[in-house]
């Protein structure tokens, strides 16, 4: 399954707003922080997990989807609730803990919830894969379309949740698509310290549904497998399982020495950074003038411009508001 | 089955939970139900008995042994804008899947800052009694009720099982439905016959977080729920014997916690024993006499007592767990201490 010119485009935009949108998050993460680095301190406290070098795996997948169909995603969000069509300033404003943000501050970074595009957060490993079934179950039950996707980390491909979820998935069938972002690391533990196996696609014969290993962080492959096995859900076929070779070009965390890499790892991975090579690509295909991208870039960039300066001009909830939403109004 | 010299429809609480599930899912179509043994078994302690004959395996599913999966799938599905009933076998069974639990179901509504409700019921069993040991016997009310986000009841008769069961699934907010094991009215594990009563076979719902004065007295509040609310019955009558008047109240509900009805039976009689089958320690005993004391210490006639289930793992041998167990000789004795 190739995209098209359009599709290419839009997963580049998607990329590129992903990262410009992180960019800033980094700088405005460090204000207040120095010289002495305290978590809490500066317009954005917390932890701040950056996707930056992962962008190809969200818009490969996210190309396929329109806002009916469901997210849920990790601890690590900003590429996937960018490309899901997450609004970027009530995004941006929850990271600043604003009222204006997506939950008025009560969520952050890690609870992105937008239920206008059916976006969830977790920010526990593996924790979104049982709640992926259950809306891919309530469409079955309903009869309405969509499918839903269920992101992860490749350390949580060792979690309970992960397998229970794959098995309930197959045993009923469900519209339900696993994708597990491969980025080497759980935090400072390396892959293969971690898992059995060296590629978790092998994991989904266990469960008699298709896996897939994609590599090389490359949108157009992505795009392809992820088309086929939205499809196969579409169709009624049941789950597919899919890793994906990825990287991640920050620490675990802001804040992270990042002292488990090897010597000269992060140097190469900045060499094969996806958004220039995908630059370079679309214009040796010809989908792309090196103006339209230009074009583009100056476009995302305004957008994250905007959608921070909401977020820094939106004034923070009453305290007491942290009393409040804890259960429904009926 | 219907008395008919009294004109009663006494059910047993298996029964009326049945019965509100299957009324529910008559009326409501995004109503549906999952957990282990639930289908075909009808659930091991009776509660779906029935309903997969009526509406089929799509609707009344049984699930692998996978708590966490499932639980958190009808996290997604309420997200969804279904309202699941999903089953938690044993209480106990709470250390496989809490992630869902507590993580997911209870903390999902305020992480969207109200904008997604998680309408679901977690039904599950609780209590001892019967010799199943310290992983299938537990309470844990304390626990749950502990934790924001959950609503949480707890029925200790037919009546209360079907309206609350019907106000759950009414519920906007996840509620966490526990049912005791003792008062299931199944026989083989044991039967308590003051749990089987009128029940309505027309809809109707019990309001969650408002407690119950089940007998007036004016001596001493008797609090309990579930089980402790049949053994502080049983004390009453035990105290009525010699001359004492107890309350006693139901609290029907942990999560909202009805402790207005409480701090006014406590005005009046000056006295307050709670009866908690739940571990002694940082439970609901702790809470109910907290509230009372920081509400008026001056009503008190006499320092608060508690029976409780002492601060160890449920053995197994009969005599053993029964000598821990909460009993009606234990609170008139607690009384008398005063």
């Amino acid at each position: 399954m190739d995209p098209t010119k359009d599709q290419k485009l839009w997963m580049y935009e998607n990329m590129v707003l992903s990262r410009r949108f992180e960019e800033r998050i980094e700088k405005i993460y460090l204000e207040g922080k120095t010289p002495a680095f305290n978590m809490a301190d500066g317009p954005i406290p917390g932890e701040m997990h950056l996707s930056n070098g992962q962008e190809p795996v969200a818009v490969g997948v996210c190309a396929h989807l329109t806002a009916e169909d469901a997210v849920t995603a990790t601890h690590r969000p900003h590429h996937q609730a960018i490309a899901k069509g997450v609004d970027l300033k009530a995004m941006a404003a929850e990271i600043f803990g604003k009222a204006t943000g997506l939950s008025g501050g009560r969520g952050g970074h890690m609870h992105l919830f937008d239920p206008s595009v059916n976006f969830a957060c977790a920010g526990i490993i593996a924790q979104g894969c049982g709640p992926a079934c259950g809306t891919a179950l309530s469409r079955k039950l309903q009869g309405k379309p969509g499918v839903a996707v269920s992101f992860l980390g490749e350390g949580a491909a060792n979690q309970g949740a992960f397998h229970e979820a794959m098995n309930l998935a197959a045993l009923w069938k469900l519209p339900v698509i696993f994708v597990i972002e491969d980025n080497a690391w759980g935090i400072s533990v390396a892959k293969s310290d971690a898992t059995s196996v060296p590629r978790n696609d092998v994991r989904a014969a266990g469960y008699g549904i298709p896996g897939h290993y994609i590599e090389g962080n490359d949108p157009y492959a992505i795009f392809d497998v992820a088309g086929q096995a939205i499809a196969r859900a579409r169709a009624g076929e049941g789950p597919t399982l899919i890793e994906v070779e990825t990287y991640r070009l920050a620490g675990h965390f802001m804040g992270d020495a990042e002292q488990y890499r090897p010597k000269g790892e992060k140097e190469a991975l900045f060499a094969r950074d996806p958004i220039p090579a995908m630059r370079a690509r679309l214009i040796a295909d010809g989908d792309a003038t090196e103006k339209d991208l230009d074009r583009i870039e100056a476009r995302a960039a305004e957008t994250v411009d905007e959608a921070i300066q909401f977020a820094r001009d939106s004034a923070l909830a009453p305290e007491t508001d942290a009393l409040t939403a804890v259960f429904a109004t009926q | 089955m219907l008395d008919t010299q009294t004109n009663e429809r006494r059910l047993t609480i298996a029964r009326a939970m049945a019965e509100a599930i299957q009324q529910e899912m008559q009326a409501d179509e995004r109503v549906f139900v999952m957990g282990e043994d639930i289908g075909a078994l009808g659930g091991v302690f009776g509660n779906t008995r029935g309903l997969v004959d009526e509406f089929g395996r799509e609707r009344v599913r049984d699930t692998p042994i996978s708590e966490t999966a499932f639980i958190s799938a009808a996290v997604g599905a309420a997200m969804d804008g279904m309202r699941p009933v999903v089953e938690l076998m044993f209480v106990d069974f709470f250390g496989v899947c809490f992630d869902a639990i507590y993580n997911l179901m209870a903390k999902n509504t305020y992480f969207s800052g109200g904008n997604c409700a998680v309408p679901m019921v977690l039904m599950t069993s609780t209590g001892g009694g019967y010799s199943d040991a310290g992983q299938h016997s537990q309470c844990l009310y304390g626990t749950f009720a502990h934790l924001p986000g959950m609503k949480v009841v707890s029925p200790s008769n037919a009546y209360d099982a079907k309206g609350l069961m019907t106000a759950a699934m009414r519920d906007d907010s996840p509620v966490v439905y526990m049912f005791h094991k003792g008062l299931q009215g199944m026989g083989w594990l044991g039967t308590e016959e003051g749990a089987i009563v009128d029940t309505p076979e027309t809809g109707y719902t019990v309001e969650i977080g408002k407690a119950r004065v089940v007998r007036e007295g004016k001596d001493v509040t008797l609090v309990g729920l579930a089980m402790g609310v049949h053994n502080a019955l049983k004390a009453a009558d035990k105290l009525a014997e010699e001359g004492v008047s107890a309350e006693v109240v139901d609290l029907v509900s942990l999560v909202p916690l009805d402790r207005e009805t409480v701090l006014n039976s406590v005005a009046k009689t000056g006295r307050l024993i709670v009866v908690d089958e739940d571990y002694h320690s940082y439970g609901v005993s702790g809470e109910i006499i907290a509230s009372v004391c920081e509400h008026d210490v001056s009503k008190l006639k006499a320092a608060p007592k508690r029976v409780t289930y002492p601060d160890v793992p449920i053995p197994y041998a009969r005599h053993m767990e029964q000598f821990c167990l909460p009993n009606p000789d234990k609170i008139v004795a607690a009384y008398k201490a005063m």
